[in-house]
């Protein structure tokens, strides 16, 4: 198989449109070609994760291209960045770091892009189209574009969203193609109530489980009753995109690929077929936590970032209340929503309550959080699932209630109710 | 783009045994292989200022992974891993070389990169199932130029 290039990506790679864009399709070939691609294709918007500062090679790589010129082609919306340029002082982000993820910020600003600054850009005015074909990293978006939207991204890594938002062209593979986006592993929920399945703690247990088992396949989850909205399936999404490599699944009679079973499967039968059981649910909520310690120190809120809608679901929980003086609060959400939620007067009562927000970032990707705080609590099973790894920090899952309730009564309490 | 190149020379010791591997990024590396047989996210799996493997879910948490020849089945999760692998290549504390059970698109870019940036490649090497199964951690490895892994079996 043999990848074959238009004359205008051969005058890309060429270098007639520019040094900026002749390393961008460079790349994009070379990797088009380890990908078994026959073509590239044409995208119409890019989400770039690059954005993320992990060390000098990515920012050299950032400065490299911006020092050649390098413009987006397409719209493209950033993702989050290290830095939340406004308020890092308020937490430990040491100063040197913050000079070098602030380089990395200006320079792929410097694109043409468009600095929304956030991983849940399909709650932005980017959102894209069904069947629009696109190139976007950061797994959450990823899975979520796919999968509720219905445009078209390959699972693309950090530094290549970049290379196609440059030449507005991406390798013709996976899951821009209609037939790769058939359902394979089929998950049956089985005797899981309805009151757990409208709750919000539900969906990134459940998108942990069936990512763990999925890993890199498209799982198509059929029996489910109650119809979940847009922060449910995000969660989901999140979570099954944290514990395997799912770029993409269906559910029944709810995400546009999959009004039917068959159409979800494409007419083919799944490989495999498992029964989620309330056993299964509970195992896999408990692997959210990992400390048995009721010490807490910072309840964290917004990964992916926070919504308007999930503003509007906290402002009242929250109102009339104080958080214990010991722990705090944050929610980290972007500039946008952030904005919406003030001017909706959602975040009077949040900021009464004692809660700080961070926008542009994220305790995951900024070096914010200070040694004394070790134990986390969060109701997102990204948060719960990279805390550990990367922050080397405790950190329990519960609702979002239960993130409040703990939080005003200064340690972890957990509603059970609904687990039994 | 890869053209077939002669065949490297076997490491003469040891009864070892060839496994037919597909090049994804050509290179030649020699190590001892550290073996997991479940995915990883290198975004809060492998910390590339020293090369241990930090998922402490995963079951090589806490091993060092620079120098070896490092087997995983495919990545999983963050779309962060390549940049981190990239780090990790610039500051010397990558794997000698990835063997993966098909091709990985996220380690394959951090190659490419790494050699747009700064002329070094990390060779990469996809191998049957069945073939993967068949490798050990503390194997003493070589990949080769033409995607062939020789193995001879550890002792420790």
């Amino acid at each position: 198989m043999t990848l074959t290039l238009t004359s205008k990506d051969q005058a890309m790679l060429h270098g007639e449109h520019g040094p900026a864009v002749k390393m961008a399709m460079s790349i994009l070939v070379r990797m088009a070609e380890v990908a078994g691609a026959r073509e590239l294709l044409d995208i119409t918007g890019a989400h770039i994760d690059s954005t993320v500062y992990i060390g000098d090679a990515g920012l050299e790589f950032a400065e490299k291209l911006a020092s050649l010129g390098a413009k987006v082609a397409v719209p493209t919306s950033l993702n989050v960045s290290g830095l939340d340029e406004h308020h890092w002082k308020e937490w430990a982000v040491p100063s040197l770091w913050a000079q070098q993820a602030h380089r990395q910020m200006v320079a792929y600003q410097s694109m043409g892009t468009t600095p929304t600054w956030t991983c849940a850009p399909y709650q932005t005015e980017m959102k894209p189209t069904f069947g629009q074909q696109i190139a976007w990293g950061e797994s959450n978006a990823i899975v979520f574009a796919n999968s509720v939207i219905g445009a078209r991204t390959e699972r693309y890594p950090d530094l290549f969203d970049i290379c196609c938002a440059i030449t507005g062209r991406a390798p013709a593979i996976g899951l821009h193609l209609k037939e790769n986006r058939a359902g394979q592993l089929l998950f049956r929920l089985v005797g899981v109530p309805e009151q757990l399945q409208a709750s919000d703690d539900f969906y990134p247990v459940l998108g942990s489980l069936i990512g763990k088992m999925a890993l890199d396949k498209i799982p198509v989850i059929d029996g489910m009753t109650v119809r979940p909205d847009e922060d449910q399936l995000k969660a989901f999404g999140a979570g099954a995109a944290s514990s395997g490599g799912v770029a993409m699944f269906h559910i029944v009679g709810i995400t546009p690929e999959a009004p039917t079973l068959a159409e979800a499967f494409q007419d083919n039968s799944p490989t495999q077929t498992v029964e989620v059981t309330m056993e299964m649910l509970r195992e896999a909520r408990r692997e959210l936590t990992h400390t048995d310690d009721d010490s807490l120190h910072l309840v964290v809120l917004g990964s992916p970032h926070f919504s308007l809608a999930e503003y509007k679901r906290l402002a009242p929980m929250v109102a009339g209340r104080k958080k214990h003086p010991q722990v705090k609060f944050l929610v980290t959400s972007s500039r946008a929503m952030t904005q919406l939620a003030k001017q909706a007067g959602f975040l009077h009562a949040i900021e009464d309550f004692g809660a700080q927000v961070t926008v542009d970032t994220c305790i995951l990707t900024s070096p914010m959080l200070p040694e004394e705080i070790q134990n986390l609590m969060t109701n997102s099973a990204k948060f719960a699932y990279y805390s550990p790894g990367l922050l080397k920090k405790k950190i329990v899952f519960g609702s979002l209630q239960d993130c409040v309730d703990s939080a005003v009564a200064g340690r972890i309490v957990r509603d059970e109710r609904l687990w039994k | 783009m890869n053209k077939p190149s002669p065949p490297a020379p076997l490491p003469s010791k040891g009864e070892g045994r060839i496994l037919q591997g597909k090049i994804v990024i050509k290179g030649e590396a020699r190590g001892i292989a550290l073996v997991g047989n479940e995915p990883l996210s290198f975004w809060g799996g492998y910390d590339w200022q020293t090369g241990e493997i930090i998922d402490r879910r995963h079951m090589l948490s806490g091993e060092i992974a620079k120098g070896r020849i490092l087997a995983i089945p495919f990545t999983r999760g963050s779309s962060t891993t390549t940049a981190v692998l990239l780090e990790a290549i610039r500051a010397g504390t990558a794997p000698a070389a990835i063997i993966t059970t098909d091709t990985d698109f996220f380690f394959a870019l951090a190659s490419v990169v790494a050699d747009e940036l700064y002329t070094i490649s990390l060779p990469l090497v996809a191998l049957s199932v069945d073939d993967f199964a068949k490798l050990k951690t503390g194997d003493e490895v070589q990949v080769m130029l033409d995607g062939r892994v020789f193995v001879v079996s550890g002792k420790w």
